[in-house]
């Protein structure tokens, strides 16, 4: 090891700089945005977002087929897989669909699917844990062992366990994973709502005589508001994953019209070897669509933390 | 340190009756009739009758729960509707297969992710911490049966350096005490068959190795990049220690807490996650038993799989919580 | 417990009597040291410049300021403990006839702890907490003395008894949140003085404790530094310690030094306007009751660029239209120094006479 012994003392920590330190909410926000702006993972994140959500809304101009039309009527060998051509920029799949048409398409299922379940956990999760947090005493006791129920289950097992009983549908897709995530917001919340119910802007309210849901919803809930959102961000991007790992279970919509992006590994996976790209293009969308939101989910987390403000 | 196990375990008996609620009320809720859940579509009245008798389809809720909690306590977790064969004989020969890949998946997590975690941690901007960080946030975003496609595609089918499916090759003939394939091959002094169930191993390995692997670089390195700051470190460097112990004495033995909880944590994620790899290597383990199951709607597998899966989960982060209790002398006496 | 130390000899502070200067040369002398931060994007910050002194062996000696002084930095840069990155520091430090500047790794690790040795203010965080507080000992006496480990242990213990814990061969083997605030700086201190060290440095070590316990603590220091020949640097916001403990007196004031001087002669007649802000802003017992106190205007953020000017000239009652213009020397004579244009006695001479 040549490294030198690294830093023992900030010099910020040192007392030159114990002062001028802002904390109003308002600025700590600027503050994170201007952190954001600098940091190359926020703008690639932020990129990446941005294009999915293009091409998710804009499927079916950009498109240069129609989604559900499978060519096989007017294909002379629909079993013969093509790679790219004029015709097909990215081929056609088995049944004789325009790959490119499925995966701009398999964006918007899997920004619906991301999107609708991530709510789902969302306001159910922060519903428990404003519940818990905010009261306390038994009802806290009461939500966090059912928190700790849900989570002795890991979360695609638990997301397995409840699409094996709706049935196969895009919905059952977005409750199973919906509820997988609720356990994440429901401690999120009620441990920012703990850290808070001691502070002194609630102790201030409620010296001024404020009802306690006035507290909660006006003064706590908006200073959790941070974490959550850099927390779904980063269940958006568990959420893409999941439905891709369900659907590979044979567990997500199996409706041929509905381009998705883990079916279409799974129907890939057969001729993976004449034809890798048929699982290969879907699983780099996937892979790099979770990483866009990964990406800008920890820049916010980093630019939020207040360790990290320098 | 007594009373903190004593007390983090009956933490497990509300846990275990909630899971038992939750997953018998999980049966209720699938359309149809239960017992024809239970039994699949070709069940015959006489079969219906049994399975009413045994759960007490048509007896108060309550009684129904007691029922179920009593077949559990006897070691009755239900049957396979297509294999009938009993879920827990099912399970508990599936299970070494899953413990061999998830230990081979868990060693290289730990292997390679606590040194690069700490060498992150130490160099916090630095190209190599960048290059790391970056990799571990691609490493959890990749699909892990994708990932698992792609190292079967590229190591076995166009480089062939390693085997692509199953446990064993086909032509060994060997035997099995353990039904633990690598430690069955050092039991019975069969030294090649030992080599080629750890060849079998690698590729799996990786596949489900590469979330935990990422998660415990980031763990490390935020704890190592905490702890480096740490007053005693500076105390540590203040009475001339040697590099090498005030690394592992005095930030390592620190910064390692909260990656030994993480760790325990990655346990879950492994079980499931096998599910998927198995599938794809076709490793006969529970996973792939679970897969199978999920294919043909055999939901007494699944509900005992489940139960199973939930309960080894809880047990393993409680050993991981009580021997946290052994590393941090704080939680020992509070 | 710690009956001896706290028995206490209240007038006997001024046991050490400083001679005249060390012509063999004295034991630390830092000349013209200069500390910046360059962070990148950030312009540099000055925290330490232009600091001159020495300590002779076994001398007691205070560097005093606010914080942001730069007197933290200063002592961190004689150890050696600044980090590497991003941090410049110039100038020399010699201990004991050895540039301490630039001198390699290894060997400024064998200097410190044993040669050289720290307690730093904050004992509940100081301590590593999954390490047994005897280990802690061991380990710097088993580094730097090379004695076995039984050895190491009957020392640690014998160490525990002389920082007054009591029930020293029970308490090696607990961990240290099972000990409170002032044992941990107890034991801190036995770590500190484990090899003998020529040079303590203390950095205000009784700021994070409870003012009863500081008392005591300042006690064991004395008691602990006088006669074994091991010089102190006391590092303290505090001038209340100072009185009780240091010989010389150096204040600090945004990373330089404004005034230095025997610590008689410095509280009899305090020359820079910032020292005498300090000493009528501490509370004093024999002064008539109802006396407000006279706190320094300003905050130490307050400051003038040393290069445009007096860093205190914006705070300062005596400051006139030079003082924001040019920037004042520290002008030496004899063992006191100065830095200011306008003092608040300009009768120099009183002050030599003062001593006499």
């Amino acid at each position: 090891m040549t490294t030198p012994p690294d830093v023992l003392v900030s010099p910020a920590s040192s007392g030159d700089a114990d002062s001028s330190e802002s904390t109003s909410g308002e600025s700590l926000w600027r503050g994170a945005f201007k952190r954001l702006r600098r940091s190359p993972m926020a703008i690639i994140g932020a990129a990446i977002m941005v294009v999915f959500v293009a091409v998710a809304l804009l499927a079916p101009v950009l498109a240069p087929y129609e989604p559900a039309s499978t060519q096989w009527t007017n294909l002379s060998t629909p079993v013969f897989v093509q790679g790219s051509n004029s015709e097909h920029l990215l081929g056609i799949d088995r049944w004789g669909s325009d790959m490119l048409t499925q995966l701009l398409f398999g964006a918007r299922q899997s920004l619906i699917i991301g999107v609708v379940s991530t709510l789902i956990g969302l306001i159910a999760g922060a519903g428990l844990g404003t519940l818990a947090g905010g009261f306390g005493g038994w009802v806290d006791s009461l939500v966090m062992r059912f928190v700790d129920i849900l989570l002795s289950i890991p979360s695609l097992l638990l997301a397995i366990s409840i699409a094996a009983a709706m049935g196969k549908s895009s919905f059952a897709l977005m409750v199973a994973i919906g509820a997988a995530q609720v356990p994440i917001f429901a401690r999120l919340l009620r441990s920012s709502m703990l850290g808070q119910n001691r502070s002194d802007y609630v102790v201030a309210a409620e010296s001024l005589g404020l009802r306690r849901r006035t507290i909660i919803l006006g003064h706590v809930l908006p200073n959790s508001l941070g974490p959550t959102i850099v927390q779904a961000t980063l269940n958006l991007a568990t959420a893409i994953i999941e439905v891709a790992a369900l659907s590979f279970l044979g567990l997500g919509n199996d409706d041929p019209a509905v381009a998705e992006w883990g079916r279409m590994i799974v129907s890939g996976q057969d001729r993976f070897l004449v034809a890798p790209w048929l699982a290969f293009y879907p699983g780099v969308c996937i892979a790099i669509t979770a990483l866009g939101f990964t990406l800008l989910g920890e820049s916010m987390r980093e630019a939020l933390d207040p360790k990290q403000r320098r | 340190m007594l009373r903190f196990a004593l007390r983090r375990m009956a933490l497990l008996v509300p846990t275990l009756f909630g899971l038992t609620v939750l997953l018998f009320f999980w049966v209720r809720i699938l359309p149809g009739d239960p017992a024809r859940s239970l039994l699949g579509q070709r069940a015959t009245p006489e079969g219906i009758a049994k399975v009413n008798e045994r759960y007490g389809f048509d007896q108060p809720i309550w009684k129904q729960y007691f029922l179920y909690v009593k077949a559990l306590a006897g070691g009755d977790f239900g049957s396979s509707i297509k294999l009938h064969e009993p879920v827990l004989d099912a399970f508990v020969n599936k299970l070494p297969a899953t413990i061999e890949i998830s230990v081979a998946a868990l060693l290289f997590a730990i292997l390679l992710g606590i040194p690069l975690g700490y060498y992150a941690g130490r160099h916090i901007g630095g190209w190599l911490d960048t290059t790391i960080v970056s990799g571990s946030l691609l490493g959890v975003t990749i699909p892990v049966f994708f990932l698992a496609l792609l190292l079967k595609y590229v190591f076995a089918l166009q480089l062939h350096l390693l085997p692509t499916q199953g446990r064993q090759d086909a032509r060994m003939t060997t035997d099995h005490p353990t039904g633990f394939y690598t430690l069955d091959g050092l039991l019975t002094g069969n030294f090649s068959a030992f080599t080629d169930a750890c060849a079998h191993l690698v590729l799996p390995g990786l596949a489900l190795g590469t979330i935990p692997l990422a998660i415990i670089v980031r763990i490390t390195r935020a704890s190592v990049a905490e702890v480096v700051h740490e007053d005693y470190v500076r105390t540590a460097e203040a009475k001339g220690l040697l590099r090498g112990t005030v690394n592992r004495r005095h930030i390592m033995r620190n910064a390692l807490l909260p990656v030994v909880t993480t760790i325990g944590l990655q346990l879950g994620l492994l079980f499931a996650g096998a599910t998927l790899t198995e599938t794809v290597f076709a490793i006969d383990g529970v996973g792939q038993y679970l897969f199978n199951a999920i294919g043909v709607r055999d939901y007494p597998v699944l509900q005992g799989f489940i139960l199973f899966i939930a309960l080894m989960y809880s047990l393993i982060n409680l050993l991981v919580d009580l021997s946290y209790g052994l590393i941090d002398p704080r939680v020992r006496v509070s | 417990m710690s009956g001896d130390y706290l028995s206490g000899r209240p007038d006997e502070g001024n046991t050490t009597v400083v001679g005249d200067t060390d012509h063999d040369g004295a034991l630390l002398e830092v000349n013209d040291l200069s500390v910046h931060f360059t962070r990148h994007g950030n312009k540099p910050v000055h925290a330490v410049d232009e600091v001159t002194f020495s300590v002779g062996a076994g001398e007691n000696v205070a560097l005093v300021g606010e914080s942001g002084s730069g007197k933290s930095v200063t002592s961190l840069a004689i150890m050696g403990l600044l980090p590497k990155r991003g941090v410049e520091v110039a100038g020399s430090v010699a201990f004991a006839g050895r540039e301490l500047i630039g001198l390699d790794e290894s060997q400024m690790r064998n200097l410190r702890g044993a040669e050289m040795a720290m307690i730093f203010q904050d004992p509940m965080s100081s301590l590593n907490p999954v390490v047994p507080v005897g280990k802690q000992i061991t380990e710097v006496l088993r580094r730097h003395r090379r004695i076995s480990k039984p050895d190491s242990v009957t020392e640690s213990v014998d160490l525990l008894q002389r920082v007054g814990i009591p029930d020293p061969a029970r308490r090696v083997t607990e961990y240290p949140h099972q000990l409170s605030g002032g044992m941990r700086q107890r034991v801190l201190i036995a770590i500190a003085l484990a090899c003998q060290p020529r040079l303590l440095i203390a950095d205000e070590p009784t700021t994070a404790l409870d003012v009863t316990i500081q008392a005591q603590i300042l006690e064991l220091l004395r008691e602990l530094v006088s006669g074994t020949g091991t010089a102190l640097i006391m590092i303290t916001h505090d001038l209340g310690v100072v009185a009780s403990l240091c010989d010389r007196v150096h204040v600090m004031y945004s990373g330089r030094i404004v005034e230095s001087n025997l610590r008689h002669q410095l509280f009899a007649r305090p020359r820079h306007p910032y020292t005498g802000g300090l000493m009528e802003s501490i509370p004093r017992l024999d002064q008539a009751r109802g006396l407000p106190l006279t706190p320094i205007p300003g905050s130490p953020t307050d400051t003038l660029a040393w290069s445009q000017g007096c860093a205190f000239a914006p705070r300062c009652p005596n400051a006139a239209g030079d003082c924001k213009t040019q920037t004042p020397r520290l002008e030496m004579s004899d063992d006191r120094a100065l830095r200011c244009f306008h003092p608040l006695d300009t009768e120099a001479a009183r002050i030599g006479a003062a001593r006499g």
